[in-house]
This record gives C-alpha cells, structure tokens and sequence, in this order.
C-alpha cells in the first residue's frame, strides 16, 4: 500500500498557484461534491430497501468524474463499468433520472429496465453502464471507430477498473486501436482493488500504464485525488487525440472508500490504508484550497453545498414519488420492432 | 441420522473430500481463495489446502477457463469456478470448442476431465447481463454434462460425482439458494427452508458415514402425485412444491420430479411418471424457445404420446430480456402461481 500511495503524488495542499479560473475550480468543486452526496443518498436508500440488486458506488473516485467535466467536450462519446452512478452525473444526466433509475422508476433515465449498473444516456453520448468486466473496452474502441468513420472531431472515452485490466479483450482492442489509430481514450480507473483481489496479486505488472508500452500507446500514470492533475492529462491525451495520432492510455490512480458493491465489507484491506487516502480525499482538499487562496468566498462555497443538497434532496423525492414502470414493458425494447412475434405460451 | 445442511456448505463438503483423496483435483478461480469465495462456497478452502491448490484469478474467464482445460489434459482434474455463469459465456470458447471436442478431436487420447461450476438464474433485481439461466445454452452441447440441483445433500452427492467423472461437467447451482437450508431430522423427515419458507419434500437419505454418491443421470421425485406431473429443476423446484401445495388445496395431486441432471436427461423417470399421470407440465427458468423444456416436451410426445391426456405444457421465464425493476421480475420468472394455471390447463378444470 506504502508503495501505492509513494506513486500518486503527494497533494500540493495549495502551495503552487493554480492556473485554472475560479468557474473551473467550482465546476470541480459542484461535480465532486454531487456524486458525493448522491452515493451517500443512495447508500441509504439502498439501506431502506428502496434500491435492490448491485450497487457499486463511486465515492473516493470523484476527482476523476470532475476533470472530465472540465477537459472534455459534451460531443466526446464515454462508455464505462457497472460503477457508472458518479461517471453518469458527470457526463450530464440529472439527479433525479439517476436516483429514480435506481429506484427501478419508469422515469429513471431507463426506465427502470437497467439499474444501478446499467445508467445510459443516447442524449449526453453515455454509452452505459456496462455489467461484464472489461466488455466495455473493445465496445469504446468501436465507439470511437464510429467517430473516425463519420469524420467527427471526437473521441471516445472508455473506463474500466484495475481489474477489468487483466481481461483479454484490453489486449485486443488496444492493438486494433493503435493500428487503426482511432481516437480512443483508455482509462483504467485504478482503484488498487478488483473486489477482494488487489493489483498486486493479479500481475507481475503493478504499472497498468506499462501496458500500454507494448502497443507503443502513449500512456501515463495519474493521480487521480486531485482534479487539477486529473485534468491536465486529459487535456494532453485529448489533444493528442484529436490531432489524429491515435489512442492515448491513462491509468488513473485512485480508491474506492466503501466495499466494492453494498454488500461487501471490505476486510481485505487495513483501516490505515483508507484513512491514508481519505486524508488526501479530493473533495476536502479542493474545498480547502479554494478557501485557501481565496478562489471563491465561504459564502459562495456555502451556496454550493445549498443548492446540491436541495438538489439530492428533490431527485429522492422524485424517485420516491415516481411510479413505477408497467409489466407489459418486459415486452419492449427487446427487439426494435413494437410486433415482435415473443413466444407467450 | 439427523442431518442439517446447506447448499453452500454441501458444494463445499464435496470439493474438500474430494481433494482430500485426490491431490489432482485443485479449485480455481475468482475471489475463491483469501476472499473465500464471492458466495463464500470455497471458505476455509485455502487454509486447508493452500495456495496451489485453492487459487485466485484474475478477471480473466477465457483464460482460466483455457489453463483450467490444458492442466485437465495433462492429468489434473481443475474445479474452474465461474463466479456466475453469466460471465463463463465469455469462457464459452473453451468449454464448448475445447473441452467439450477434446475426447473427439484426439479420437479419445486426451480426457477433459474438469468441472466448471458456478451459479446459473436469475437471483433477484440484476438486470440483464447478471439473471441468466445456462442450463439450455450448454445441454445443446455435446460432449459436456449438465448438473444443476440445488438440494444441499444431493447437490454435495452430484458435485463428487462430477470431480470424478471423466468429462468436462458444467454445474449450475443458484445464487440465492446457497443459504438454503436441509433438514432431516431421524425420523426421516425433509425439510428445506430459505427466505421464511418451509418446504417437505423426499429425496436421498445418507445413511452414517456414508460417502454420498449421487449418479449424473438421474432424477428424483420430490412428491409424489397421481394427476399430474410436474418436471423441473434448481430452483424451480421450490415454485413446483408450492404450486403443488396449492393444487392440493383444490384436489389435484401433482407429483414434482426434480430433474437434477439436464445432461444426460433421465427421460425414463419422467416417462414412468407420465403413463402414470397421463399429464406434463414442465417448469423451466431458462427462456422457453429451443431450451430444457422443448426437449422434455419433445420426447414425451414422441414416446409417450399414447399415455398423454393433454398436450405438454411448460412454464418458462419470459421470451425477454430481464430489466431491473420489481415489476419486471414478477412478470418474468415462473411462478407458483402461473404453475398452478397451467396445471389446470392440462387437467381441463378452471
Ligand atoms: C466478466 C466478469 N467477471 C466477473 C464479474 C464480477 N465482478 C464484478 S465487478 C468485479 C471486480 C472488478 O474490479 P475492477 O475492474 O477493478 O473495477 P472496480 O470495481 O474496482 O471499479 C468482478 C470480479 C463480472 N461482472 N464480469
Ligand atoms: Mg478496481
């Protein structure tokens, strides 16, 4: 863990002066502090038997979610793993469509046909929401291929965690990425965990950047605890990207504060572990930053943390008084057509 | 013998005495070593037998799945665990182009003697990619065998007999039903119950000491009927006892045959049973088209078409994809209630 914790750099806690303007550091601030706060409602809801089946939530990993607000277009495509809930929020949808998708409500953002794995959003390019370790990955490289084809200016994102990493599809789809130089951006959303196993014990290779090494795929490690830094590698991968050079591979260091669904309690790892990276926590360090050099006042941080807590509070109501989705459509969406011949015996 | 068991703790029992007597067999497989085991089915595994021999995964069914089939034909016998089947469809290259082709490409030189095994069936509010019934994908398959029996002493019985058999064995138990719990108390009594529910039903009776052996094969009658026989298997199982349960109620004796294996089909014991009921209802978790239940209906039509009442009907999940909400859930998956109606469909009452 020592060891872990050596390669994500240590916060910089303010000392150096940000380049960014003031709106960036609240949009970080405002999309961190949303997906916190949305997990921690859901974490209870699910408690209250009002969410059902998995849940994986995203809390820990928000600075990831932030720089990609910041860094990305609203036209770039993002497909990821089944811990969607903060990715989602971040590429758009609202609170409200994704607490009363996890309520199983006919107005949750698929009508209650997905859940908490399976948000998607064809409006804000959210390709999902994807439940199969590591099926998403050749899926964003063709996303991506799309984009090439149509002779778009976008790229596709594609997340995946650290254990989605030892999937063979990763392998494949990186090949026929670099060679047909699609304008796919990979993240590995590091987390040290895959459930109970950490990375340590699935490789010899503890760098997942390394992997990108043998397709000559430009890669890098990040820390992903800070949104400024999660934000410049974007930027760079992005533009390199764009210029039409082809994938861009970036292993973003992070960690999941809760078990890896609600059901897991989590004893594989030590509670000094945790409180190593909640001490480091991007939500508590941005915050403190911002008041610190004086980027935005107390008052207007205060206002932030109003609004999203009204917002949470609107979207469970919303769920809550949702109704829920009708029986017959168990009958629809299964094929395009509406008089699809099902076998009803 | 009073005896208490549940299926997570029979799947195991079989595992461990298995490798006890023989130091080929290994289990391999995701979380199934220091996590001891997603659906803690391999717990303790480890500190008994350690590390070479109880081993975790990474992420990669294909591959293990493949090391799994190799190790098994260079003279190991693996116990490859599917966290749940759904994501062996991504090891499907090795379980239906390799293991299962292994005996027949070679012109029987090399054996695959390896268990694949994990849970198969909806276990509640999943969604679609995590409530898939595999029964009917790998019983179309030649050259594997199907097990899929969810009572925890034959469960345990099956499961030593798959380590020992020669084929690749696939083994479908259930996600949801790993806590269930059999008694049988010494006078004979079973009892399973699970989620605040209590069913009687009959099956094998291990005698002291007994190493329990359950032949792949055959089936077992749970209750015994006289108007109607119902067919099914893992889980269903339950949703006929209480479909029978509410047949009772209205006259009508239903006689539950719990088919244990799907590969081979023991057609001889639902074929006994229908020239003695003259009536099929078949109650089936996979999806109805070209699955477990066609195949029954087939057969009986074909060999007991002059014993037949009525026409066979069957009660499978919905021709669908399975989204997440309860509503779908309810509308999707069999029934004691939509078993009971078909029942009395094929007994021609109202
Ligand atoms: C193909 C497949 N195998 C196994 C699983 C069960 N499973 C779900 S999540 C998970 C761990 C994935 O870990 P990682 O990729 O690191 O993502 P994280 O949960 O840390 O975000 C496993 C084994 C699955 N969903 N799909
Ligand atoms: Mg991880």
């Amino acid at each position: 863990m020592q060891q872990v914790l050596e390669k994500v750099k240590a916060p910089k806690g303010g000392s150096k002066k940000s380049s960014f303007p003031k709106e960036t550091w609240l949009t970080w601030y405002e999309t961190m502090l949303r997906i916190r706060r949305f997990e921690e409602r859901s974490l209870m809801m699910y408690s209250q038997q009002k969410i059902r089946g998995f849940c994986h939530v995203y809390i820990g990993q928000e600075a990831i979610a932030a720089g990609l607000v910041s860094a990305l277009r609203k036209e770039d495509a993002l497909i990821t793993a089944y811990r969607a809930h903060g990715i989602a929020l971040a590429k758009g949808l609202s609170s409200k469509e994704c607490m009363a998708e996890l309520f199983g409500k006919a107005t949750g953002c698929v009508g209650g046909k997905g859940g908490s794995m399976h948000f998607f959003s064809a409006e804000h390019k959210f390709f999902g929401g994807n439940g199969i370790v590591g099926a998403q990955i050749p899926i964003g490289a063709g996303i991506a291929f799309a984009e090439k084809y149509k002779g778009t200016d976008n790229l596709c994102v594609t997340m995946f965690g650290d254990g989605a990493a030892r999937q063979g599809a990763l392998y494949e789809s990186f090949n026929m990425a670099m060679t047909w130089k699609l304008p796919a951006l990979f993240i590995c959303e590091n987390n040290q965990y895959a459930m109970g196993t950490s990375v340590a014990r699935t490789s010899n290779v503890q760098d997942l950047y390394k992997i990108g090494a043998a397709f000559d795929m430009p890669s890098e490690a990040v820390d992903g605890m800070d949104p400024e830094e999660v934000h410049n590698a974007l930027d760079r991968a992005a533009k390199h990207i764009r210029s039409g050079k082809g994938p861009y591979f970036l292993e973003i260091k992070t960690y999941r504060y809760k078990g890896h669904s609600v059901s897991d309690p989590g004893k594989y790892r030590t509670k000094d572990e945790l409180q190593a990276y909640m001490d480091i926590d991007p939500l508590k360090l941005t915050e403190e930053k911002i008041l610190k050099n004086k980027i935005a006042t107390d008052a207007e941080i205060q206002s932030i943390k109003d609004k999203i807590k009204a917002e949470i509070e609107e979207a469970t109501q919303f769920a809550e008084d949702s109704p829920l989705p009708i029986a017959a459509d168990l009958y629809t969406d299964n094929y395009v057509e509406n008089d699809y011949p099902y076998v009803r015996d | 013998m009073a005896l208490k068991l549940l299926l997570r703790d029979g799947l195991r029992e079989a595992m461990i005495e298995e490798m006890r007597i023989d130091e080929n067999v290994f289990l391999m497989g995701e979380e199934v070593a220091e996590y001891n085991g997603a659906y803690k089915v391999s717990k303790g595994m480890l500190e008994e037998f350690g590390a070479k021999r109880v081993i975790d995964t990474p992420i990669a069914e294909l591959g293990f799945a493949g090391i799994g089939v190799g190790a098994a034909m260079n003279g190991l016998r693996p116990i490859v665990e599917f966290m749940t089947w759904n994501f062996a469809v991504l090891a499907f290259d090795q379980i239906v182009n390799n293991a299962a082709k292994t005996l027949s490409q070679s012109a029987g030189q090399f054996k695959c003697p390896i268990v694949f095994r994990g849970p198969s069936g909806s276990a509640g509010q999943l969604a679609q990619q995590h409530s898939q019934t595999f029964e009917s994908w790998l019983g179309n398959v030649p050259g594997v065998k199907v097990i899929s029996c969810v009572d925890p002493i034959e469960a345990k019985g099956l499961m030593k007999a798959a380590i020992r058999d020669e084929n690749p064995v696939c083994v479908m138990e259930s996600e949801v039903f790993y806590a269930m719990e059999l008694e049988i108390t010494d006078d004979g009594k079973r009892t399973y119950s699970f989620g605040g529910k209590k069913f009687e039903a009959d099956g094998l009776m291990p005698q002291d000491g007994e190493d329990v052996i359950v032949p792949i094969g055959k089936a077992a009658i749970r209750r015994a009927g006289t108007d109607v026989t119902i067919v099914t298997f893992n889980k269903m199982v339950f949703v006929a006892l209480e479909a029978a349960e509410l047949l009772k109620a209205e006259g009508i004796s239903a006689e539950v045959i719990d088919l244990r294996t799907i590969r081979p089909l023991d057609h001889d014991t639902i074929l006994e049973s229908v020239k003695k009921t003259n009536r099929l209802v078949i109650v089936d978790e996979s999806w109805p088209m070209f699955g477990v239940a066609s195949e029954i209906a087939y057969q009986i039509q074909k060999y007991g078409f002059d014993h037949l009442d009525a026409p066979v009907t069957r009660v499978n999940s919905a021709d669908t994809n399975l989204g997440y909400s309860s509503v779908f859930v309810e509308e999707y998956l069999p029934n004691a209630q939509k078993v009971a109606e078909a029942v009395k469909n094929v007994m021609y009452v109202k």
